[in-house]
């Protein structure tokens, strides 16, 4: 079949730069990002399908028609892609509510034994006292993470 | 009878628009769920009996012929799988309707509740019914769509953070799914699944397995295999009890089961099996290890969820009939017993004010029925003869035996050392919260150090160990929850006088509709062991009618494709 080079020059930009946004801690260049791979998604399935007149009968001759099954395809997936945008934009303006800003955080679980695999190589302390203090800081974090964020990094310090 | 083919999915949207409309009328809300969910067992059931009878049932919506029109495909696998996700559901229903009565239920995202939660089971429905791709991306986006609104339920602050990651994986998931797409468009001029059976074949080898291996990354996200699995342990246990208990039971499983549609409509004999081998082994190990460094009952289940799931693809990988029936068994049995592992967790939390492994105790002694009600299941999920889990885990080795080879026997050492540790990790939650006798009452300052608190009043000396996320408590506007997890939690509290020997007080008395869709749920997952061998009838007859392909294309296509 024939391929529309512009169309995926097009394709491979947004893919790249969709990519490049997705990676991003903050959720609203996620959102971004999220809008352009989306984007050239619906362009590649676009460009999968026939390119020709309108397919409609009586419009154009059957042969010359463009492929319609795409583009209704593609109408489907806009749809999708509209509504699921708006639930990430309200996340990331929920997010930003709570924290002041709408950045991806780590899992709270992940840090605290990722301290506690870091505190038991370099320290051979009591067991009991050292799940203690891990909870301690979970508790912490979980009440307000910016503040313990502060705590994990420099969890010799609270030990 | 083929006008029952879409019922699985009409019903419960129907469902979901007429809560939806009753959004001042809570009694009538539960009414309508729970017939819409009883209608959609009756409907399951009978399909399974129609397609074990007499093959694939399809259905043209629209009278528009298959390859233009969209296509509902029910087969024995889709008809079994709707049964159990079906019988699931309406459990889990019930038990949120009683967690919402005993909660008093009033505000917002309770009015949400119902009809998101029919959404997500018409999704699930539209996805095993599905006839081709794209019908497929729309089951899997509806089940999505439904289920971010239920992660993010009450769009608490650790709820949008857990659900942020859930949402973005998902998300990036979808776009793949809609770029495969569009190249298996591009490539073969159809997405109808009979079809496709036959012109995939056609193809050049190369077009072939990177359509293959796209289609395979993107149900590995959602199947949560693996390398692509890092998601699900973060973002479920934050969830409302029956939320986590039904994502655990259906959601990985849509992704298993669109697996095992790849690997044998689509790509039969495919070059994957032994990629898939090497998956399966360590999703299975690493999996079960993440589990083993859990302390919170909920993430450890969530960790045993992905770890499981490499059974599943284990069956899948082998490629034989054997290996395929007990794929299907082991879903059907891990479908009911991850889910009624998660609402037990439920009510443990409920009785015994935490999911944290440090904090529970003596729970046997305290609550003796809920110690039943762990005990069954998380025997089945480790495997323990007679139970469902160990037959289900039999037939796989006894296909990877058959089969033979380094893999096969690599994987059979890999599942039985999965077992083992899962049995560990299981035993460690019985030895931990139900069996030893009550941990010491803990200083408040080490549990919350912000608010010490005089540890002579018994209600304030809880509130520390439960008020983890003061916000909620800032925000009155959130103690409107449905599922209140954080509000509800000061009321059942572990340590009732501290400084005294403590006994949980908790809620002494958990509510009868909470237990008994439970227990509901433990029985069926009993029934499996009963019926293991009806059951094993229906999977092999499911597992020889996918590999043959012949009645599923006949079924679209009656008079043979083009």
């Amino acid at each position: 079949m024939d391929v529309d080079l512009i169309l995926m020059i097009i394709i491979a930009v947004l893919f790249a730069c969709g990519v490049a946004l997705v990676l991003e801690r903050s959720l609203t260049r996620v959102v971004l990002g999220f809008l352009m791979l989306g984007n050239g998604a619906n362009l590649l399935i676009l460009s999968a399908g026939r390119p020709g007149g309108p397919p409609i009968v009586g419009v154009s001759a059957a042969e010359d028609m463009s492929d319609p099954l795409a583009q209704a395809m593609v109408l489907t997936a806009i749809v999708i892609t509209l509504g699921v945008s708006a639930f990430l934009v309200a996340m990331a303006y929920r997010s930003w509510q709570y924290a002041g800003n709408d950045e991806v955080r780590d899992d709270i679980e992940d840090r605290r034994i990722m301290t506690r695999a870091a505190r038991d190589l370099t320290t051979e302390g009591s067991d009991a006292e050292a799940s203690d203090t891990d909870d301690q800081i979970a508790r912490a974090a979980l009440a307000d993470p910016a503040a313990a964020g502060l705590h994990i990094d420099d969890g010799g310090a609270v030990r | 009878m083929t006008y029952l083919v879409p019922l699985p999915v009409v019903v419960p949207l129907l469902g979901a628009a007429l809560t939806l409309g009753l959004a001042r009328h809570p009694g009538w809300r539960r009414t309508v769920s729970t017939v819409a969910l009883t209608l959609n067992v009756v409907v399951a059931g009978m399909l399974l009996a129609l397609t074990t009878a007499g093959g694939p049932l399809v259905v043209n919506i629209g009278g528009w012929p298959p390859p233009l029109g969209i296509v509902l495909v029910a087969d024995q696998l889709s008809a079994l799988l709707l049964v159990v996700s079906a019988a699931v559901t309406l459990c889990v229903l019930m038990y949120s309707i009683g967690e919402g009565r005993a909660d008093g239920e009033s505000g917002t995202p309770l009015t949400i509740y119902h009809p998101t939660y029919l959404v997500l089971t018409a999704g699930v429905a539209n996805a095993f019914l599905a006839g081709d791709l794209f019908n497929l991306f729309v089951g899997f986006e509806l089940l999505l769509a439904a289920s971010y609104v239920l992660l993010t339920l009450g769009a608490t602050r650790n709820r949008i953070r857990a659900g942020t990651t859930y949402v973005v994986v998902s998300l990036q998931a979808s776009i793949l799914f809609l770029v495969s797409i569009g190249l298996v468009y591009a490539s073969t001029g159809t997405l109808n699944m009979a079809q496709l059976a036959g012109r995939l074949d056609a193809l050049p080898d190369n077009i072939r397995l990177l359509l293959h291996l796209m289609l395979l990354l993107v149900f590995g996200i959602k199947a949560a295999m693996f390398p692509l699995s890092a998601w699900l342990p973060d973002s479920y246990p934050t969830a409302p009890a029956p939320v986590t208990a039904v994502f655990a039971g259906l959601l990985t499983k849509v992704g298993v089961y669109a697996i095992i549609r790849t690997e044998t409509l689509l790509f039969p004999g495919g070059r994957l099996g032994n990629m898939l081998m090497v998956v399966a082994l360590l999703t299975m190990i690493v999996g079960i290890l993440g589990a083993i460094a859990q302390a919170d009952i909920k993430r450890l289940l969530s960790f045993t969820l992905v770890s499981h799931i490499g059974f599943m693809v284990f069956g899948v990988a082998l490629g034989t009939a054997a290996g395929l029936s007990g794929a299907i068994f082991y879903v059907a049995h891990h479908i009911t017993v991850q889910t009624t592992l998660f609402l037990v967790t439920g009510l443990i939390e409920r009785r015994g004010g935490s999911t944290s492994m440090d904090r529970l105790g003596a729970l046997a002694r305290f609550a003796p029925l809920l110690a039943i009600l762990f005990f069954v299941p998380a025997l089945s999920l480790a495997g323990i003869p007679p139970l469902s889990g160990f037959l289900g885990k039999l037939g796989l080795m006894q296909a990877g035996v058959a089969v033979g080879g380094t893999l096969p026997w690599a994987l059979v050492a890999g599942s039985v050392l999965t077992s083992l540790l899962t049995l560990y990790a299981i035993m460690r939650v019985w030895n931990l919260a139900f069996w030893r006798p009550l941990p010491p009452v803990r200083p408040a300052h080490l549990v919350h150090s912000a608010q010490p608190v005089p540890s002579a009043q018994p209600v304030q000396s809880a509130q520390p160990v439960l008020s983890a996320q003061p916000v909620h408590s800032a925000h009155p506007v959130h103690s409107a929850q449905p599922v209140r997890r954080e509000t509800r939690i000061p009321t059942s509290v572990l340590v009732g006088d501290a400084g005294a020997a403590g006994r949980p007080i908790g809620m002494p008395h958990l509510p009868a509709l909470m237990v008994w869709p439970t227990a509901a749920l433990v029985v069926i997952g009993v029934a499996l062991t009963i019926l293991a061998g009806p059951l094993f009838d229906v999977s092999s007859a499911a597992a020889d009618e996918l590999l043959q392909r012949v009645p599923y294309v006949e079924a679209v296509y009656p008079g043979g494709v083009e």
